[in-house]
């Protein structure tokens, strides 16, 4: 799919809260346990498309979690030792995101009418308005703000 | 979203603040699901014994009751825990004092487990310290509603027991041990607990291996969704069917199947796709071919035959399996520089030292471990490169936590590489 600079997806909000920054697009499922380091904040699961890549300070766009229900402690934990991501925007609500989701308190958004795994790059800007329902476009990666 | 007036009482602080974090953390985590309400739930299994880095801090900071609080009550505040409302077990947890000798595991970790254990078990958790509540006693009715952590057990009390649980994590099971509630979403919904895909098997399943072969197959086609397995199938008894859903659980997130004839609620197999007529046309066909790609993809993680350590029980190991294992192990002797795990509840390794199987297995250098596994724990015997296991689970997941390669087999092949240090398994 195309999007362009101003485009708006609409879901339902998860957390709600309002963020803007830079997006991190996970083409895969991730895990919890086993799949991330809550000290560095950075995905380790092996023969991940994003093995090695720091979430902190991102907003993390991802099709759903996979794997164990440590999951949302996983994810609790990065709050706890400063290495959360910004925001979460998700495809397949669960009760791994969701609760992890609840126990990062992050801003989150869920169940877009349109997949924001298709629509969103890594490095995208992008303004999460998860009280609203919204996630807004504000410039493609690498195209300056 | 409708609380009830209990609900809201507890919300309001009436059964003090504990409690009232409790349900402000439910209620975010129903909202976060669109949830309509919560559900009564008198059986929680939950973790919060187990050591880490981050527990050892919050505990040094404010004791057991900030560890609690902060981790399974998702609180800022401390609050002084009280009882558990309804009843709540602890499922596995890192390694126990009996590991001591065995595997190289922070003594300060052990210590502050068996604080933990004090603690909570002085405020009515009960101490199971297993991954398979279901197999020392924790056994919910048919249609009750729970709160369920660890994948392998909760698709087991869905599938096999008919209860209802969603896959909760640590804090929405803390929360629920002192409140009896859980969001009313997914599983506790009877639309939500029919099948979605007809798996159609058309070679003999029968066994453990076979039973762990079709579980990672059905896994890794259906994802999350509901399998409802038929065909060439024996008996299968709770061993089998516990290897079936943790495999199934680790290619994919399955919560619920169902094995018409065998579990209960599918007594046919239009019954398990929920009646009137909505059996999909089309199968998912698990013939030789699927089997044999399978057992290749599990085995697709060793290239070096010789092999340092053999771990057996995953979920942890049934009486069955303890006695087979002394069976297969009575009058041989481990390889020089290899070893053999069988992972077990601490329960059932009281019954099979009384029996007799420990001895056996012990005079042939292996052990029998409770409490924890590899994965858990992140620990395997020191030195360890090349591992071998009779379970589908450990062999998806120990390569990637712990960097070592995997054989997959059947018990006999994991024995017998215990025994000659090299691996020989086949599909047969």
């Amino acid at each position: 799919m195309t999007a362009t600079v101003g485009t708006v997806l609409s879901g339902r909000t998860v957390v709600p809260g309002v963020v803007t920054g830079e997006a991190l697009v996970s083409p895969e499922t991730i895990s919890g346990w086993g799949g991330i380091d809550p000290a560095t904040g950075t995905i380790v699961e092996a023969r991940h498309a994003l093995q090695g890549v720091c979430f902190t300070g991102k907003i993390l766009v991802f099709p759903g979690a996979k794997g164990s229900s440590g999951w949302s402690a996983f994810f609790q934990s990065t709050r706890l030792l400063g290495t959360a991501p910004l925001g979460m925007v998700f495809t397949v609500t669960t009760t791994k995101a969701a609760l992890g989701a609840v126990v990062t308190r992050v801003p989150a958004l869920a169940d877009l009418d349109a997949d924001p795994v298709q629509v969103l790059r890594t490095g995208d800007r992008i303004r999460l308005d998860a009280t609203a329902g919204t996630v807004e476009l504000l410039a493609r990666a690498g195209e300056g703000t | 979203m409708i609380l009830t007036d209990d609900d809201r009482r507890m919300l309001d602080g009436a059964e003090g603040p504990a409690v009232a974090a409790a349900m402000d953390l439910l209620t975010r985590y129903a909202e976060a699901l669109d949830a309509e309400r919560l559900c009564s739930v008198r059986n929680v299994a939950g973790t919060a014994t187990q050591p880490s880095p981050l527990k050892a801090r919050l505990v040094a900071e404010g004791g057991w009751d900030r560890a609690f609080s902060v981790i399974n009550l998702d609180s800022d505040e401390t609050h002084e825990i009280p009882p558990m409302a309804v009843p709540t077990c602890q499922l596995q947890q890192g390694f126990g004092a009996d590991a001591a000798a065995v595997a190289p595991y922070p003594a300060q970790f052990v210590e502050l487990q068996a604080d933990a254990e004090t603690f909570y078990g002085r405020r009515g958790v009960s101490i199971l310290a297993t991954c398979t509540p279901y197999q020392v006693g924790n056994l919910p009715v048919r249609g009750e509603h729970c709160a369920w952590m660890e994948s392998s057990a909760v698709v087991y009390a869905n599938s096999v027991l008919g209860a209802r649980t969603n896959c909760e994590g640590t804090a929405s099971t803390g929360a629920a041990s002192l409140t009896g509630r859980v969001p009313c979403w997914g599983n506790h919904h009877d639309e939500h607990r029919r099948g979605t895909h007809l798996v159609r098997v058309d070679t003999p399943v029968g066994g453990f291996l076979d039973w762990g072969l079709l579980g990672y197959f059905t896994g890794d086609v259906v994802q999350e969704a509901r399998p409802v397995v038929t065909g060439d199938l024996a008996l299968p008894d709770l061993t089998d069917l516990k290897h079936f859903g943790a495999a199934a659980a680790s290619s994919g997130g399955v919560e619920m199947y169902h094995v018409p004839g065998v579990t209960p609620e599918a007594p046919t197999v239009e019954a398990a796709f929920g009646g009137g007529g909505a059996v999909p046309a089309d199968a998912v066909v698990y013939g030789a071919a699927e089997r044999a790609a399978t057992y290749a993809r599990l085995n697709d993680q060793g290239t070096s035959a010789g092999v340092d350590f053999v771990l057996l029980g995953c979920p942890h190991a049934s009486l069955d399996q303890i006695r087979d294992v002394a069976r297969l192990l009575d009058g041989r002797r481990l390889h020089d520089g290899t070893s053999l795990w069988i992972m077990a509840p601490r329960a059932l390794a009281a019954v099979a030292e009384r029996s007799g199987y420990t001895a056996t297995i012990e005079a042939a250098g292996a052990k029998v471990l409770t409490d924890s596994c590899p994965a858990m724990s992140r620990l395997a015997p020191p030195g360890t490169r090349v591992f071998a296991t009779d379970s589908a689970k450990q062999a998806h997941y120990l390569p990637a936590i712990l960097g070592i390669e995997a054989w997959f087999g059947t018990t006999e092949d994991c024995v017998r590489a215990a025994v000659t240090g090299r691996w020989s398994g086949e599909l047969r």
